[in-house]
């Protein structure tokens, strides 16, 4: 893989991470990380929307006109959205009630429609897809900590393998309030580390 | 009784941003300054009412009539971006004054996953047409007043000297935490 290619990935993991430098997409990322295995699970869903949706959208980019564009992206997406809803409700009953209202709701995230609008409708089908595959790479990274983070503080557990003794957890972090209070420490310590 | 009980429910108990996390791009995007926040929330009240209703009826007449309820996250993301137009057009027309104060927020509400949200959880909660009503005026309000406190607490925030690395989204988000904190202590109020 040319070096130009992994630089499209990293842009997506590091450079331009949509959860911790762009601070796109804060529903999901603060309501479906109560766990660490909700947030993973949520970010690979997402991930295949936003590959789904880059690679129709870069095919279709030369057929869509201008005027309607975003209508049209929007269409793309909530298709990829009700496959991913379809196959959840199939296969993975358990987590998609536990996500609920956030797996319809990949629509309106505003990194998918963001990406197709900024990169997909400008570059080739592989680029696309290796933006897809970055950028769902950051997403899925930054929730699965953020769960992490949450879980471990919230009851001492990580990925439901327990790590401290429950008496320890607090239970704040599992609740509302904490999601806020532990995204904000993260980007904060994000900043930290990035302009080191 | 049920009406009263889904108001303070939505309103305080339920509180659309602060536990349910549905609209957070506009509560952390349009509340540097109250009077924003106003308009938002004007908007917001709205379009979340009207695009309720529409939906609603839509749910009811043809996607569960013909049995092709699959297709609502499509048909309800773009019901709710033509009635965003529509409303933006026709309020043009009739009052421009109103117009003034809401028109540059109704395009950015197209992508506020509250209204999208509100819509179907009516559906997933089986309320029937008023009580959809009522619950779309009670968490567009909820989504007022929290966005209206927020924006309050920023502006006083934005005086005082937050350490660097804290500044911008994270005080925003600590901020919302707090906020988020003593909006605990109303549960148990509504079950």
């Amino acid at each position: 893989m040319s070096n130009s290619k992994v630089k499209i990935i990293l842009n997506g993991l590091i450079t331009e991470n949509p959860i911790f430098v762009l601070i796109l997409g804060m529903c999901p990322t603060l309501a479906t990380t109560s766990s660490a295995i909700n947030g993973f699970s949520m970010g690979l869903a997402t991930s295949f929307v936003l590959i789904g949706s880059n690679v129709a959208i870069s095919l279709l980019k030369n057929l869509i006109p201008d005027k309607v564009r975003i209508p049209a992206y929007v269409v793309v997406i909530a298709t990829f959205v009700t496959v991913v809803e379809m196959l959840m409700q199939a296969y993975l009953p358990a987590l998609f009630e536990s996500l609920g209202i956030f797996i319809p709701l990949i629509v309106v995230n505003c990194i998918v429609l963001g990406r197709a609008e900024a990169f997909a409708s400008k570059n080739s089908v592989i680029d696309s897809s290796l933006d897809g595959i970055g950028i769902g790479l950051g997403f899925t990274f930054a929730l699965t900590l953020l769960g992490i983070v949450r879980e471990l503080l919230g009851t001492g557990k990580i990925f439901s393998l327990s790590v401290l003794p429950e008496k320890y957890g607090m239970l704040v972090f599992v609740l509302a309030p904490g999601a806020f209070i532990a995204l904000a420490y993260l980007i904060a310590i994000m900043n930290k580390i990035r302009k080191a | 009784m049920t009406y009263i009980l889904i108001f303070i429910s939505a309103v305080f108990v339920n509180n659309i941003v602060l536990s349910q996390f549905l609209g957070i791009c506009p509560f952390l995007g349009v509340s540097k300054k109250i009077n924003t926040a106003l308009g938002m929330s004007g908007a917001v009240v709205f379009v979340m009412t009207i695009a309720t209703i529409f939906t609603y009826i839509i749910q009811k007449s043809i996607l569960e009539a013909y049995n092709i309820a699959f297709l609502q996250t499509i048909t309800f993301i773009l019901v709710i971006a033509a009635l965003v137009q529509l409303v933006e057009i026709i309020l043009k027309k009739i009052s421009p004054a109103l117009y003034q104060a809401l028109g540059v927020f109704l395009p950015l509400i197209t992508t506020n996953c509250a209204i999208l949200g509100v819509a179907i959880l009516v559906v997933q909660k089986n309320f029937n047409l008023l009580e959809s009503v009522v619950f779309a005026i009670s968490t567009s309000i909820g989504f007022g007043l929290a966005l209206i406190l927020f924006s309050g607490i920023r502006e006083q925030l934005s005086m005082i000297k937050v350490p660097k690395k804290m500044e911008g989204a994270p005080i925003a988000l600590l901020t919302a935490g707090l906020l988020a904190l003593a909006f605990m202590g109303f549960s148990g109020i509504v079950k």
